[in-house]
């Protein structure tokens, strides 16, 4: 009798959990993106598209305040070399962080001052604080994105769908003056115009520049970003699903074996 | 603890230690030469889960607080610090946070099994009581951990169940205010949300000590619900029970390996992975799934007093139950209508559960539109279909369990434990 | 967990205790795995080592003088030392002390006037300071502990030299600490 009831509660649980996501947007077409799966790994050179994308496009208006740049560096990351395990010694990535112009202190002054930055800094921030990013934005925030693929709904494919969303709105969904129509947005009228176009970012890796490259190519950065440790995390999840298998076999040999001449 | 210790020191060091300080007669009584019921099932391996969860919880809790900022303006980022930053930081707090639902899993089915065999009937009470205070407590530490990301979620979700105690007329502003020290939720509340985060766990392990201390005392209940009357009935509880429990928990592990490590956002929200922001509520407040059920209670009832009346009236149940039940059989195996409203019991528990996740107002079936309005909502409604479930759920315990027990007419149960299980071993529930 | 098997039922004792004890070896190689993340947290964690080596402009210092910064967490002595300093360290190298060493592998080659040294004493760890004590070098307030111009102690309870952290020169105006 238990037995039906436990398995009639599972059905119900598996049932309502599909039917948990319900919102007023489109929802957003599957990617079969390298890093899903038991055994996904982010494509390294998929990441350092992406990168490009966020540097010379998204970055103009969105920070990323918990990445530094010796992470672009780190095992896993769009930019890791296997000859420079700490990544503060990779000379890409430090050519990367000597780009960008870090506010400092003087040492000897006190005055503020700009210096080339260090594997060590962060990524700068677009606008000094979130009243001056609202000012330049008409009054809406755009969002840190560094952790922007795990805080949506949808994560990564939500992120590559919204790039792509953009188009004329349906006669009677007219976004109010400002805003602009994107299918997947909850409500369908989001303050960021269209940031990406077909041939708005160049690859140096010969990837064709299409909307939808970007789009998938920049989400999946973005995911890496949010989860930097997905890869390590899977890798030790099959070492350990392994180990726990085959401990739950040998303890069930020995509760076996304790209990073969015990009636229960 | 239970009737005359077996106990044998063998050598001259645990002679000396058994006239002094006799922890290993504590341990080979409790959890060697324990006599154990014969025919206990899979659904008794849950206590030894249990202890397993509490330890993990403990383990990686304090050494997240090793690398925790409790502060408003630090909470977030130093979560991300350890997810990014703390060597196999990542592993160690998503092991806490699914920790956390792995711990509530466990519980539910432990204390369903013991509402199906009747386990806190006599002379259990104060075993099921301890039961139900330990449970108590896992609720107030797992909100009060859920706090301290200082997420979206976290933050509103402290603002909702912060002002449920301002229901309460006269008394209610005043306990809030003292429960936020200052007059919303802010950094003085996030410093002592952790700070009383850290205590409970140790207050659980406390009072689980007397839950086991209670349960070694009455000794455990068994699918039969006969105590156990001879030699006959029982197996030491090492090796028979050990063996049993640690095969059960490396199954468990690997159910919680597999959210660790393939899912571990599955159970959380994505809204809490924004830093939290006093000024805008996320669109869907939803709390974690293990208080769904509680939440779709209270907002069944149209009034907020009664509403969170009802919540707590809901867990009191709980704690009435072994006064409520007047059966004589203490196992469902042997009560088959009883069994039927269990069943319906459960279903309820699980409907109550996704009415908590849904907007009261959303259709229950789409598209279909009764255009009958009770209370200001339409009958085919989330809400009608919790304040049905919620009527169930009180009714489960306030009428069927009194009643059944006078009026049903159980099936025969065994003279013995032995009995059934010697006479027909092919015999299961 | 076999040794308490009461039933004398085992046929073959020998299979029976292997499983108990692969299943029990298994556990203990599992916890002992399993307490290893908890332990390596421990360590400095990685935006504490990106920090963990400092560059350094030179020129900063003038000749005779000594600045000190923070790394990893304790003060760095970069000494911009004179000549004189230089020859006094060098006519010390066949003194007897606690640590002999020679001047010259104290510094790197050709920059006998770059002196990097972690700013400890050797003794308890307090910050020696500058031009003190009997030997012109540094003096520790804490315990008395004299150290020469190139940072080797002559007098008192420390045991060791003051340590040359690992560096390097990037440029002629430029170190690398760590």
């Amino acid at each position: 009798m238990l037995r039906k009831v436990t398995l009639l509660a599972a059905a119900l649980v598996l049932m309502g959990g599909s039917a948990l996501a319900a919102s007023n947007a489109e929802k957003a077409p599957d990617v079969a993106f390298s890093f899903e799966g038991p055994f996904g790994k982010y494509d390294q050179a998929q990441l350092q598209r992406g990168y490009k994308v966020y540097r010379e496009v998204c970055s103009a208006c969105h920070s990323m305040n918990l990445l530094s740049f010796r992470n672009l560096g780190d095992r896993g990351g769009p930019f890791y070399d296997p000859k420079y395990e700490t990544s503060n010694d990779n000379p890409y990535v430090k050519a990367i962080a000597a780009e960008a112009q870090i506010d400092d202190i003087d040492g000897e002054t006190g005055d503020p001052i700009k210096r080339p930055g260090t594997p060590a800094d962060r990524f700068p921030k677009p606008f000094p604080n979130d009243v001056a990013a609202k000012a330049s934005n008409g009054g809406a925030l755009p969002p840190d994105l560094s952790l922007i693929a795990k805080a949506r709904a949808g994560g990564p494919e939500y992120v590559a769908a919204l790039m792509q969303g953009y188009g004329a709105a349906p006669h009677g969904h007219e976004p109010p003056p400002g805003l602009h129509y994107n299918k997947y947005f909850p409500g369908g009228a989001i303050a960021m115009a269209a940031p990406l176009a077909p041939g708005k970012v160049e690859f140096d890796d010969g990837t064709k520049s299409t909307l939808k490259n970007q789009a998938r190519d920049v989400a999946a950065f973005l995911m890496w970003a949010a989860e930097p440790k997905l890869e390590e995390r899977k890798q030790m999840g099959a070492a350990v699903m392994v180990f726990l298998v085959l401990f739950a076999g040998l303890l069930y040999a020995s509760y076996r074996r304790v209990w073969r001449n015990e009636s229960h | 603890m239970s009737g005359h210790s077996t106990y044998q020191p063998k050598n001259a060091f645990s002679r000396w230690m058994d006239a002094r300080l006799p922890v290993g007669r504590l341990v080979w009584d409790s959890f060697v030469d324990y006599p154990t019921p014969r025919n206990l099932n899979y659904w008794w391996t849950f206590g030894g889960i249990l202890s397993l969860c509490l330890g993990v919880q403990i383990l990686t809790g304090v050494v997240l607080a090793m690398h925790y900022t409790p502060s408003a303006a630090g909470a977030f980022n130093s979560v991300e610090h350890i997810m990014r930053n703390v060597n196999y930081g990542w592993l160690i707090r998503y092991i806490h946070a699914n920790g956390a639902s792995m711990f509530f899993i466990a519980v539910y089915l432990h204390m369903l099994r013991g509402l199906y065999y009747g386990s806190y009937k006599a002379p259990r009470e104060i075993l099921w009581l301890l039961g139900c205070v330990i449970y108590l407590l896992m609720m107030a530490t797992a909100f009060m951990g859920y706090v301290l990301p200082w997420g979206q979620m976290s933050f509103h979700g402290a603002v909702v169940i912060t002002n449920l105690l301002g229901a309460f007329p006269i008394v209610g502003e005043t306990i809030t205010t003292l429960l936020w020290g200052g007059f919303a939720v802010d950094e003085p509340t996030l410093k002592r949300f952790f700070s009383l985060h850290y205590l409970l766990p140790f207050m659980i392990a406390g009072v689980v000590i007397l839950h086991i201390w209670a349960l070694h005392v009455v000794g455990q209940n068994n699918p039969t619900g006969v105590e156990p009357k001879s030699k006959a009935d029982t197996v030491p509880f090492t090796p028979y029970a050990t063996v049993k429990d640690g095969f059960a928990m490396s199954v468990f592990l690997v159910l919680f390996a597999i959210f660790v490590f393939y899912m571990p956002n599955a159970l959380g929200h994505a809204d809490n992975y924004v830093p939290a922001n006093p000024l805008v509520t996320p669109s869907h407040i939803v709390p974690e799934w293990y208080f769904l059920p509680f939440y779709a209670i209270l907002r069944a009832v149209p009034d907020k007093l009664m509403g969170v009346l009802a919540m707590f009236g809901a867990i009191a149940c709980l704690f009435a139950l072994p006064w409520l039940d007047t059966s004589k059989v203490k196992s469902m195996r042997y009560r088959p209508q009883a069994q039927l409203y269990f069943v319906i019991f459960l279903v309820i528990c699980v409907i109550l559960g996704f009415c908590g996740a849904k907007l009261p107002d959303d259709q229950v079936i789409p598209g279909l539109e009764t255009g009958i309005k009770v209370l200001e909502s339409d009958l085919n409604s989330w809400v009608w279909l919790s304040r049905i479930a919620t009527l169930y759920y009180f009714a489960y315990f306030l009428v069927v369990m009194p009643v059944l027990g006078l009026t049903e007419k159980p099936r025969p149960v065994p003279e013995t434990i032995s009995s059934p299980v010697l006479g027909d071993s092919d015999k299961k529930d | 967990m076999a040794e308490n098997d009461p039933g004398p039922e085992g046929k073959d004792p020998n299979r029976r205790d292997f499983i108990h004890i692969a299943a029990i070896t298994a556990a203990g190689v599992g916890a002992g795995a399993v307490a290893w993340p908890f332990i390596a947290q421990m360590n400095p964690s990685a935006d504490t080592l990106a920090l963990a080596s400092v560059e350094y402009d030179l020129t900063k210092v003038e000749a005779g003088m000594q600045v000190t910064i923070n790394w990893r967490g304790k003060p760095l002595f970069i000494r911009n030392r004179t000549q004189a300093q230089i020859d006094a360290a060098v006519k010390g190298d066949h003194d007897p002390m606690p640590d002999p060493q020679p001047d010259a592998e104290r510094h790197k080659d050709g920059k006998a006037q770059w002196l990097v040294l972690v700013g400890s004493c050797t003794h308890l760890g307090c910050v020696p300071t500058v031009g003190g004590g009997d030997y012109g070098g540094w003096f520790c307030p804490c315990h008395g502990s004299h150290y020469d111009t190139s940072g080797r102690i002559r007098k008192g309870p420390a045991p060791k030299n003051l340590v040359v952290p690992e560096y390097a020169f990037l440029s002629d105006t430029k170190v690398k600490i760590g």
